[in-house]
């Protein structure tokens, strides 16, 4: 079967590397792996800040874009949650497309967890990690088990992350507090947003870690942003890189 | 008509002062921490959420059947029941009835119902004296304050500040802080209070149709010695906080103290089935003021199970740097942004975009609220009203567009990291890019992936 791979527009134009990352690792588990040309944006700027007639059309895109293909991975736990979980309100709910799509998008560690099934990595990553476990993820793919949730969940990123050898975990005090990217939200509340990241890089940095890692890169952005200002001992990696072998700062 | 609120302004101070924004952070963190290990306590956590979000869409659904039910049997227990549409005819009925009694001075304790409808103020221009007497309430009225929260009414407030406060009211000893000192010298004025107060006002945290009861949880025993003395109690109740039956109590009364402050009951739960002997009164005044317009939105319906125990504020990570006050609204947080714009669109229409949507809310909610989906859901109600800047609107009409034809997208890009490349750094981080008033941008690639991937896949 081929996967189509969905890059996220922000991915494409700014952490190339991720997208390469996610498509090497997928190839290397032999995962027939096609990249449709055309492909721009899920939707999620507009539709988060309530424009669902600017979204409609965009929404409407990717569904004819990846229609054909057995299934849909992305190295974004936000992006699929848009296609998963609020595309239902730009379709028809009978439309063939729109539910073949919605129900075949993964993320990235969703996949390699739930179909693919990797137990073996050949990969090592020797450096004091902790995990920044992003909102969209946690709460809307359920990737893991959300701190104020009592249902237990396996956590699929972390799982995966364990297959790499040499990473030393280390474990911020709070495992889920949002990180303020939030999209819009990041310009719309600056100030509040900028406190909630520099709050998340004051916890991680603070148990000493040295790679702040993500299946978010749109979380990783702001949090890099803020890092690189403030000039703070830690850098960011999307767990795609870290589980395709790049080594430390390759993000 | 209301002020508008830009929630961002409103919470510019708070959140800028780091000593402020991140102690309150922390205070709130623990508060949720302990309910997190309360939760973790019960097994049946998540079955006794379900099962109290399945009672209340049952209750909110057949609200007329079981209000009537409750005003039939609270009045066979001897209760007089008045209905009140609005938050000022709600302010009448209860000055009528301390009028009745030529009443001066009432002792009320945490009712959020109240500060909905404002009631402290009508009371006071209307010459009664009113003695908030749940501790942070008291400390907020002492200050001239409204709650920043609704369980937690003085939780922006340090320590030292209750001191200066209670120092000019109460004439305790200048720059002292000590909890104990202070809470102490509370009890004693509060006391007094309590023992010249005419007549007491409660809020309810639960009233049962079948019974025609109601149940107040507090900590302090504040509500129970302000309607023991008196002759004359009032309960102030929205007509949400009803329940079918006395055996539904438990589910909730097992959620509530758990998920406001991580105690496994409230210290005082305190049962009123009609007035306590023949020489009192119980007044229950049922208000509506907005509530029965909410739950003809099939969208935000559910924000009506809401029991007011604030886990969704402790839990907010923009309420606890922004603030309680920065709502503008009695019931601030995640909540307070449900709600507030149902009364009144226009004010309150930066409050549900103070949310990143990061889910937190509806998952902390005792009563499975979707918190966040009802907020995501208010911003494609705003923008559907033109409610939304022009700015923003413009700004994704451009954005759609351009990720309508991806030629274009792939221009935009390459030219914006080219742009980033070479132009000077004054004229990419500054005051009119607020992406880098606090943060870098990121470095711009070479190639996008779609360049990268035309050269290596020969596609």
């Amino acid at each position: 079967m081929t996967v189509a791979l969905f890059v996220p527009c922000y991915i494409d134009q700014l952490y190339p590397d991720v997208a390469i990352a996610t498509l090497e690792l997928l190839e290397r588990l032999g995962v027939d792996v096609a990249y449709p040309d055309g492909q721009t944006c899920c939707g999620q700027p507009m539709a988060n800040t309530g424009c669902e007639t600017d979204t409609a059309p965009v929404a409407r895109r990717l569904v004819d874009l990846f229609a054909d293909f057995e299934a849909v991975v992305c190295p974004s736990g936000s992006c699929v949650s848009m296609v998963r979980n609020h595309y239902a309100a730009y379709f028809d709910p009978e439309d063939a497309k729109f539910q073949h799509v919605t129900s075949k998008t993964y993320e990235l560690c969703e996949y390699l967890h739930d179909v693919v099934g990797v137990t073996h990595l050949d990969v090592k990553f020797p450096h004091r990690v902790s995990l920044h476990q992003s909102c969209h993820g946690l709460r809307e793919l359920r990737l893991g088990q959300s701190s104020e949730s009592m249902t237990p969940r396996e956590n699929k990123v972390r799982k995966l992350l364990n297959l790499v050898e040499g990473i030393e975990w280390v474990e911020p005090d709070r495992p889920d507090d949002c990180c303020g990217f939030g999209g819009t939200f990041a310009v719309n509340e600056a100030d509040v947003s900028a406190e909630m990241g520099r709050a998340r890089i004051a916890d991680h940095c603070g148990k000493g870690s040295e790679v702040l890692a993500s299946a978010d890169m749109s979380c990783l952005m702001h949090l890099q942003g803020l890092i690189r200002r403030e000039k703070n001992p830690i850098q960011v990696m999307h767990v795609a890189q870290i589980l395709s072998g790049r080594p430390l700062g390759a993000a | 008509m209301l002020p508008i609120v830009q929630h961002p302004a409103a919470a510019k101070e708070f959140v800028n002062d780091p000593n402020r924004s991140r102690w309150h952070d922390q205070a709130l963190w623990f508060v949720r921490s302990k309910r997190d290990k309360q939760a973790a306590s019960l097994p049946e956590w998540e079955y006794l959420r379900e099962t109290a979000s399945g009672i209340k869409t049952h209750t909110i659904a057949n609200l007329s059947h079981y209000l009537q039910q409750f005003e039939r049997n609270a009045t066979a227990r001897g209760a007089v029941v008045h209905w009140a549409r609005d938050a000022e005819h709600h302010n009448e009925i209860v000055l009528r009835i301390l009028r009745d009694h030529k009443t001066k001075r009432i002792v009320k304790s945490k009712s959020m119902l109240t500060e909905e409808c404002g009631l402290n103020h009508y009371l006071e221009d209307n010459g009664i004296d009113v003695v908030d007497t749940d501790l942070g309430e008291r400390i907020v009225q002492l200050r001239g304050e409204t709650p920043s929260h609704i369980v937690l009414p003085a939780i922006h407030i340090k320590k030292e500040e209750v001191g200066d406060t209670f120092h000019k009211h109460l004439g305790t000893d200048e720059g002292a802080s000590d909890p104990k000192y202070l809470a102490e010298a509370a009890r004693g004025h509060l006391r007094d209070k309590f023992l010249a107060g005419e007549i007491g006002i409660t809020g309810v945290n639960f009233a049962i149709a079948e019974t025609g009861g109601l149940v107040v949880c507090t900590n302090e025993g504040n509500a129970d010695l302000g309607t023991s003395l008196p002759r004359v109690h009032i309960a102030c109740m929205g007509i949400e906080k009803l329940l079918p039956r006395q055996r539904d109590l438990g589910v909730f009364t097992r959620l509530l103290a758990r998920s406001a402050t991580g105690q496994p009951i409230t210290s005082y739960t305190s049962h009123f089935n009609g007035p306590r002997d023949e020489n009192s009164e119980l007044h229950i005044v049922l208000v509506d003021n907005g509530r029965s317009r909410l739950r003809e939105s099939e969208t935000f319906r559910a924000a009506m199970h809401c029991i007011r125990c604030g886990a969704c504020m402790n839990t907010c990570p923009v309420y606890r740097r922004s603030g309680g006050h920065s709502y503008r609204a009695t019931v601030p947080g995640p909540i307070g942004s449900v709600l507030s714009p149902t009364r009144d669109q226009n004010s309150y229409k930066s409050l549900p975009y103070a949310c990143s949507l990061c889910g937190s809310c509806s998952d902390v909610c005792p009563v499975k609220i979707p918190l966040h989906h009802q907020l995501l859901a208010w911003r494609g109600e705003l923008v559907g009203k033109k409610l939304l800047p022009v700015s923003k609107r413009l700004s994704m009409r451009c954005a759609s567009y351009l990720f309508r034809f991806p030629a274009l997208f792939r221009l935009v890009g390459r030219v914006g990291r080219f742009a980033l490349r070479v132009l000077p750094r004054w004229a990419t981080h500054n005051r009119l890019n607020v992406w880098t008033i606090a943060r870098e941008l990121p470095e711009p690639p070479k190639e996008s992936f779609h360049q990268w991937h035309r050269r290596h896949r020969n596609h």
